[in-house]
C-alpha cells in the first residue's frame, strides 16, 4: 500500500499473476504474490483436498560441481551428504561457527560431485557469498544458477494425477525426497517430489524462459480436477500447521539448530563441519530454551509471529509463527520456551496487545497427512 | 465499492446515520479486501461508551489483525451477533450484512469523516 522506493524483484511468471488478479505483497524483495482472488482459506484447502500451484522462482540455485563438491558441501552443512543417493535431495542448513543459521536449504545431489543447493529467495546474495568464501581450497566451481531458473511447486493428493498426463517419466516410482530430470508438457524439468506444505507433490525446476509455459500448461491440466494457483499467504498457514521452519521466524543467526528442534539433520559423527564444535557443546548442555507447539484456549485469542511469551508480567519466551489454523479450525503457534516448560499438556501464557491470554503446548506436527 | 449514504473514515471504517439518533458501523470493501479471508471479529458490550477514534474492537483475518475505531463518539446498543458463527459475512457483505455494532451517537458527527468522494480518492491514492 506504500510506495516503494526500491524495485521489486520480479519472477518469471509475474504477469501471469497479474492476468490472475493475484494480491501482490514485497517479499523479501520479491514481487510475489500473497493470494488470488479465491483467498487463503480456499487455496488452503485446495491444497489439503486437491491440489494448489506455487511460483517459487525467487528461491536460490547455486551448483557446485567438480572433484571437490561433496568435501565443501559437507564442510557447509551438517547433515550427511555422502549418505545421499544421486537422485536423492535432503533438508539440510548453512550454519555459523556458532552453530546458529545462515539459512536452511535443500541439497539435490546431481552426481557423485554435483551438488544443487536450493535456498531461501531472500538470503540467497549471502548464501552464495557464503559458499564462495568457504569454496577457496576445494576443486570445485560454484555457480550463482539462480537468475536463469524457474520454479513452480504442485502440491496437493491429485498432484500425481494432474501432472502424470504431462510427462512420460513414471512418477508414482519417485520416492518422497527423491527427484529426476524429465519433460513436462515438452519443457526440460529436474522433477522433484518434495514441497512445503505436508502433502505429496512435485517442485519442477526449469529454465527461467520456460517458466510460464510451464505454469500455464499445469494450470491447464488441474483446472478441471480442482487446482488453484495459491499464494504465500496459505503457503505460511500449509507449512506452520506442518511444523515446518521458515528462516526469520523459527530459525534465524540467534537461534542453533539443536534448540530448533532440527537434531534430525544435524551429524554430529560425519565428521567435521562448520558448527559442528557449538552444537557438541551445546548437546552437551541442558537446553535452557525449546520450540513448542500451542493452542490458544479461546477463539478470541488469536497470537501472532513475534508476540512475547510472559509470565508474571515478564518475558520469557517468543511466538515465532502463529495464526488461526484453516485445517484444524483452532488458533495455533509455535514459540520459544523455558525447557522447564516445554510439557505437553503443559500451559503458557502468550501476551496479545497488552493482554497477557491461556495457551496450551500441544504435540507437532499440527497437522500429518494419512499415508 | 462507496455507497453514497455512507461516512467514512481514514482508517477505513464506515458509519451510516439512520436519522433517528442511531446508526450501523462497520467496515469499508477495501479494509476487508486488504485483511483477506476474517475469521474473528471482537466487539464491544452493549452499553459501553466509545470516543471517536477509540478502539471498539478488532478484527482479524488469517494473516492479520486490524483495529476497529469509532467513527464518532457513540454508544453501543448491539452487535451484529451474525459474525461470531460467520465472520466472513465481513467479506461477502461489508456494507450490508458485515456491519459490526449499533451505536447512538453523542453530539454532532466528527468534523473528520469522509464522504464517498473524499475516501474513494484516499483509497484510490493509498493503493498506488
Amino acid at each position: 500500500m506504500s510506495n516503494t522506493a526500491v524495485e521489486l524483484m520480479k519472477t518469471p511468471l509475474n504477469a501471469a499473476h497479474r492476468a490472475l488478479i493475484a494480491k501482490m505483497v514485497d517479499f523479501g524483495g520479491w514481487d510475489m504474490p500473497v493470494q488470488y482472488p479465491a483467498g487463503i482459506l480456499a487455496e488452503h484447502e485446495a491444497v489439503r483436498t486437491r491440489a494448489g500451484l506455487f511460483d517459487v522462482s525467487h528461491m536460490g540455485e547455486i551448483r557446485v560441481k567438480g572433484p571437490g563438491a561433496l568435501a565443501l558441501v559437507e564442510h557447509l552443512t551438517p547433515n550427511a551428504v555422502s549418505k545421499l543417493a544421486i537422485g536423492q535431495v535432503h533438508y539440510t542448513a548453512f550454519l555459523y561457527e556458532n552453530g546458529t543459521f545462515v539459512d536452511d536449504l535443500l541439497v539435490y545431489r546431481e552426481g557423485e560431485q554435483e551438488f544443487l543447493l536450493v535456498v531461501n529467495a531472500g538470503n540467497s546474495d549471502k548464501d552464495f557469498a557464503w559458499v564462495q568464501q568457504h569454496a577457496k581450497g576445494y576443486d570445485c566451481t560454484v555457480v550463482n544458477e539462480s537468475p536463469a531458473t524457474g520454479q513452480i511447486a504442485l502440491q496437493g493428493p491429485l498432484s500425481v494425477s494432474i501432472l502424470q498426463p504431462l510427462t512420460k517419466t513414471p512418477l508414482e516410482p519417485i520416492g518422497y525426497y527423491f527427484f529426476t530430470h524429465g519433460e513436462v508438457a515438452g519443457i526440460k524439468c529436474l522433477i522433484s517430489r518434495t514441497g512445503y506444505t505436508g502433502e505429496d507433490g512435485f517442485e519442477l525446476y526449469c529454465a527461467a524462459g520456460d517458466t510460464e509455459r510451464l505454469w500455464n500448461a499445469v494450470m491447464a491440466a488441474g483446472t478441471p480436477q480442482g487446482l488453484l494457483p495459491a499464494g504465500l499467504g496459505c503457503r505460511n498457514t500449509l507449512r506452520l500447521e506442518c511444523k515446518m521452519a521458515l528462516y526469520g521466524h523459527e530459525i534465524d543467526d540467534t537461534i542453533h539448530a539443536l534448540e530448533a528442534g532440527l537434531a534430525w539433520i544435524v551429524k554430529l559423527d560425519k565428521g567435521d563441519f562448520i558448527g559442528r564444535a557449538a552444537l557438541l557443546a551445546a548437546k552437551a548442555a541442558p537446553a535452557p530454551r525449546k520450540l513448542v507447539g500451542f493452542k490458544t484456549l479461546e477463539k478470541r485469542d488469536i497470537a501472532r509471529d513475534h508476540m512475547p511469551v510472559v509470565q508474571d508480567g515478564k518475558q520469557i519466551g517468543f511466538v515465532t509463527s502463529a495464526a488461526p489454523s484453516p485445517t484444524c479450525g483452532i488458533n495455533l503457534g509455535l514459540a520459544y520456551v523455558p525447557t522447564e516448560l516445554a510439557k505437553t499438556g503443559g500451559r503458557i501464557q502468550i501476551e496479545i496487545r497488552g493482554r497477557a491470554v491461556a495457551a496450551e503446548i500441544i504435540p507437532t506436527p499440527f497437522y500429518k497427512r494419512a499415508k | 465499492m462507496f455507497p453514497a449514504d455512507l461516512k467514512y473514515t481514514k482508517d477505513h471504517e464506515w458509519l451510516k446515520p439512520a436519522g433517528d439518533g442511531t446508526a450501523l458501523v462497520g467496515i469499508t470493501h477495501y479494509a476487508q479486501d486488504a485483511l483477506g479471508d476474517v475469521v474473528f471479529v471482537d466487539l464491544p458490550e452493549v452499553g459501553e461508551a466509545i470516543g471517536h477514534g477509540e478502539e471498539f474492537g478488532t478484527v482479524e483475518s488469517v494473516k492479520t489483525v486490524s483495529e476497529l475505531n469509532m467513527p464518532s463518539d457513540a454508544e453501543i446498543l448491539e452487535v451484529n451477533g451474525l459474525l461470531a458463527d460467520h465472520p466472513e459475512a465481513v467479506n461477502e457483505d461489508p456494507y450490508g450484512k458485515g456491519w459490526m455494532v449499533k451505536v447512538r451517537l453523542k453530539g454532532a458527527l466528527a468534523a473528520d469523516l469522509l464522504d464517498a468522494k473524499a475516501y474513494e480518492a484516499l483509497v484510490s491514492a493509498e493503493s498506488h
